[in-house]
């Protein structure tokens, strides 16, 4: 299962650099979040940096939508998904390297958002290993959850409109839980902000194991 | 004999419609068949259900020694199948096709090299995207998979759809050393004067199901004498 998830990353990997969609759609839309809903909550200031651990948050959720979107993608061709079937890989093989490669790609976006709330709000982390915690096990949670509905919608003609009305409102909790982490890692609330670590860490574990399950019948289904 | 393919009264769905209604059929070890047909008939049905991909729901399904209606993930790493669209990432180049299909079996990419120049695509061919590739080229791309994987049942449909006469003769060379060395190849075509020269037997199938079966016409003599019988006999062979 390992090796045939390190082969599957690999080939996301490989194929989202040469495509660039990451680096120039991704990322930008991510950047474009960020400075759009700091025009709607206005120049304060004061305002801005209580915002900006959501808006940081938000913006990853959207990152993350576009990035499943893009990992289904590369095996929406019928003959992708047939040689994908045919080779004999692990399901849970394809399900942890399709997830790995989506978190790679959020894990670049969020470094980019990170340094854009400290450039444009004015923010900076008090306790960084919270924040880190907290992006780490989202991450996970994210990627897994994407990856899994990513499948469930494979197969679907409406898929590219269908994915946003079923990820978002399930990953709604690591919106809540990392908010509440990141803005207790800005202001130092270690113990407050470490309760939140108890519900990214399950919704990461949970949505790991549900995927590496369910892959496999969603797969033949699509 | 070794049967490579065992059918009886199999029934396949495609989604909720019948693929295959009950299809009769064998194919031994080191034998090539040619299935001709109309379109509908049921050719790119059966590749895909022999392949696992299309679940058989009743009947008997035996490939390679195992039950399709039980383990079918079992035969796929087994199983070499050319489809109509060709298994390949647009951004990865032939070569990186090829070794992510080789690899993904668990096999070694020695045979890598060898395939792709098997099938003509060397220098920078070998290094350009598929995206960039003619469809010949991609179908090549395609075939030096099966050749670099090795399979035990070739799969081909419509091998020869889309190639120059220089790839054309390579599959035809390919089908021929295939079942040399055992393997069993099953191929469609609505090219019956390609299909059959290449047949150890010949089915033609009509409404998801094996129609006729004749002996194949390996040698100019033979392919004629097929397929003047099909003719006379009415048969709609594509």
């Amino acid at each position: 299962m390992w090796r045939d998830a390190l082969l599957v990353a690999g080939k996301d990997v490989r194929i989202e650099l040469r495509s660039r969609v990451a680096l120039w759609q991704v990322l930008p839309f991510a950047v474009l979040v960020l400075v759009l809903f700091g025009f709607a909550l206005g120049p304060g200031p004061a305002a801005l940096r209580a915002a900006a651990p959501g808006l940081y948050w938000l913006a990853v959720l959207f990152s993350t939508v576009l990035a499943t979107q893009r990992s289904v993608a590369i095996e929406s061709g019928e003959g992708t998904r047939d040689g994908l079937r045919l080779s004999g890989i692990d399901p849970a093989g394809v399900f942890l390297g399709k997830a790995a490669a989506v978190a790679i790609q959020l894990i670049a976006v969020q470094v980019v958002l990170g340094a854009g709330i400290v450039v444009l709000f004015d923010v900076h982390l008090q306790t960084w290993w919270l924040a880190l915690a907290a992006s780490v096990l989202a991450t996970v949670g994210l990627s897994a959850a994407g990856v899994l509905y990513g499948a469930l919608s494979a197969g679907l003609r409406v898929r590219e409109t269908l994915l946003p009305l079923l990820v978002l409102p399930i990953v709604a909790p690591v919106l809540i839980a990392g908010s509440r982490a990141w803005s207790a890692a800005v202001s130092g609330a270690v113990a407050s902000g470490a309760s939140w670590l108890k519900i990214l860490g399950p919704f990461a574990a949970v949505y790991l194991a549900v995927g590496i399950a369910l892959y496999g019948p969603l797969q033949e289904t699509a | 004999m070794d049967l490579a393919v065992h059918f009886r009264t199999a029934v396949a769905l495609a989604g909720r419609f019948p693929a295959l209604s009950g299809v009769d059929l064998d194919v031994a070890a080191g034998e090539v068949l040619a299935v001709l047909g109309p379109n509908g008939a049921g050719k790119t049905s059966l590749l895909r259900a022999c392949a696992g991909l299309v679940p058989v729901t009743s009947g008997e399904a035996v490939v390679l020694g195992c039950d399709l209606r039980k383990d079918r993930t079992l035969v796929r790493r087994r199983v070499g199948l050319l489809g109509h669209a060709p298994s390949l990432y647009d951004e990865l180049t032939a070569l990186e096709n090829v070794r992510f299909a080789v690899r993904a079996t668990g096999a070694g990419t020695d045979r890598v090299g060898p395939a792709l120049d098997r099938l003509g695509l060397a220098g920078r061919l070998r290094r350009t995207p598929a995206a960039r590739m003619s469809a010949g080229q991609r179908r090549r791309t395609a075939l030096a998979v099966l050749v670099a994987r090795g399979p035990e049942l070739w799969l081909l449909d419509e091998p020869h759809a889309g190639l120059d006469a220089d790839a054309r003769a390579i599959v035809g060379s390919l089908v021929e050393e295939a079942a040399s060395s055992g393997a069993a190849v099953v191929l469609t075509s609505h090219e019956p004067d390609l299909a059959v020269p290449l047949a150890d037997r010949v089915a033609v199938m009509s409404g998801g199901r094996v129609a006729e079966e004749r002996a194949g016409g390996r040698g100019a003599a033979a392919t004629e004498r097929v397929l003047v019988a099909l003719s006379q006999d009415d048969v709609d062979v594509a």
